[in-house]
């Protein structure tokens, strides 16, 4: 560790920041052109090109708008909200990997420069220690701003999130379980890279009976985890208080849930958040199922520097498969009533998957130990 | 493995956090701040409130964040196992089933008594007799 390492973790730190502001907005104009052609709308096509800018101008003028902070409010909580927002969103981000590490020689030392803000050993954990932050910001919001509204869709949110969160961090345990059907290690990995890696081939691999079928098939866990990839999507949907599990900010009842009183930056704040967190749950759910970074790299075709950068494109390919269907949902689903909402999380979902994992360790334990008392 | 691993992280918290505070004063030093004694009033649709927001809440409420901790400490255990699944073998496999079944019979017992119903029909003393001979 010296100072060009330092230097290195700051570069990637910076440019991973810089792609979520800039790509954030553009998910925002994209969702809103999406829902506005779902819709027969035409949606924003005054700022720039097609309306590219619209959200960029969005952001500007919430800067010149006044932040009025409610007679009744608690000050530093009302100030602390917007921050738990934000900070866990970018946080959860920096665990995703892009890219298989570069190897790089500055100065006749050899550095590994991994395609990710970190390779945590527990990734997983923290992206659900990550999310389970991201709650404080709406309880905080909603209780500090001495309102009605924001108070109803604080709490409403806090069920809802850790519902959901139970379902999320089931279907992530049983892709952490099929990880260990890949190598010789001792279990599965809490690494996010690792769970890539581990994604690698086709599914020949596991399938060799098969192979004139598997060899041409990605050895992605979407396949053999499907119950656990519609699990975690739902559950997705719902953390990040997505239509049709919008109850949080339902308009109709709430005006605008938890940030009914936020203006200003600080509205805009828990916007950016909010869109963040809807990108490193596409970008998780590419990872952990779709197989990540994983793709053909057309090495013989394309020159050199494009075609490492083509894991890289592979994952903004999936992440922004899963980011329509998040569209998609908001589009054709109308609102769910709370207590659908509830029982399709208590009721359904986490049954479900604890369900699937007892019958996932059941499979994966004959394929791998045989059967048991023989 | 070392702390180094977490250093990205630190350095994101911190760059987040200067955001935060940069996006919060650039703005108060754009924005006009000319509160009135109605704006500054909490927001319900024009309408000047004269009661507290609630204090109390459905006790459904609480019993869904106990049954949360119950879930996460359970899906800390299964992470642990998953992550040696082939160290433990069938051992493994059997200790986790047994203490799924107990978590499972706790789900059973709350699911029983009503804890998950959060629609009112089904609440005994919104009940009628007719329900009440139905059910």
């Amino acid at each position: 560790m010296d100072l060009i390492d330092f230097g290195l973790i700051v570069l990637r730190v910076v440019a991973t920041f810089a792609l979520l502001l800039i790509v954030t907005p553009l998910n925002i104009w994209a969702e809103r052109k999406l829902l506005a052609d779902m819709q027969n709308r035409v949606g924003p096509d005054r700022a720039g090109p097609w309306g590219l800018l619209q959200s960029f101008a969005d952001a500007i003028k919430l800067f010149f708008k006044e932040q009025v902070l409610p007679t009744k409010a608690e000050k530093w909580m009302f100030l602390l909200a917007p921050v738990f927002a934000v900070v866990p969103a970018f946080l959860l981000f920096m665990v995703v990997p892009w890219g298989a590490p570069l190897t790089f020689t500055i100065d006749g030392v050899e550095r590994v420069v991994p395609l990710q803000g970190t390779d945590l050993n527990v990734g997983v954990l923290f992206v659900l220690a990550m999310s389970s932050m991201a709650v404080y910001a709406v309880v905080l919001a909603g209780w500090s701003s001495g309102s009605k509204y924001p108070l109803l869709g604080g709490v409403r949110a806090t069920a809802q999130a850790i519902s959901y969160e139970a379902a999320l961090g089931l279907a992530i345990v049983a892709v952490v379980l099929y990880s260990s059907t890949a190598g010789d290690s001792g279990g599965g990995t809490l690494s996010l890279a690792g769970i890539v890696e581990r994604q690698s081939g086709t599914l020949e691999a596991v399938l060799p009976q098969f192979g004139a079928i598997t060899q041409f098939i990605p050895r992605w866990n979407l396949i053999p985890q499907f119950v656990a990839f519609v699990i975690f999507v739902i559950a997705a949907i719902a953390e990040t208080n997505r239509a049709p599990f919008d109850l949080v900010e339902a308009e109709q009842e709430l005006v605008g849930g938890f940030h009914t009183e936020y203006s200003g930056s600080k509205f805009l704040l828990f916007f950016l958040a909010e869109y963040v967190n809807i990108f490193s749950m596409s970008a998780l759910a590419a990872t952990l199922f779709l197989g990540g970074w994983n793709g053909p790299t057309f090495d013989s075709i394309l020159p050199g520097f494009l075609s490492a950068a083509m894991p890289t494109v592979w994952l903004l390919i999936k992440t922004y498969v899963i980011v329509f269907v998040f569209i998609w949902v908001r589009a054709t689903l109308p609102r769910m009533r709370y207590d659908q909402l509830m029982t399709l999380g208590w009721k359904r979902l986490i049954p479900g998957a604890l369900g699937w994992l007892i019958v996932s360790a059941l499979v994966i334990g004959i394929r791998r130990f045989g059967l048991p008392f023989v | 493995m070392t702390l180094n691993d977490y250093l990205p992280l630190l350095v994101m918290m911190v760059l987040a956090l200067v955001f935060v505070g940069a996006a919060v004063l650039i703005s108060r030093i754009f924005s006009p701040k000319r509160p009135t004694v109605e704006k500054s009033a909490p927001y319900e649709s024009g309408i000047l409130p004269e009661t507290e927001p609630a204090q109390r809440f459905p006790v459904k409420f609480y019993m869904v964040a106990m049954l949360f901790v119950i879930f996460d400490v359970e899906i800390i255990f299964l992470f642990a196992w998953a992550s040696r699944f082939n160290d433990l073998g069938w051992y493994g496999i059997g200790a986790v089933a047994i203490f799924t079944a107990f978590v499972l019979e706790t789900l059973a017992y709350v699911w029983k008594r009503g804890a998950l119903d959060w629609n009112v029909k089904h609440r005994a003393r919104y009940m009628t007799a007719a329900d009440r001979e139905a059910a």
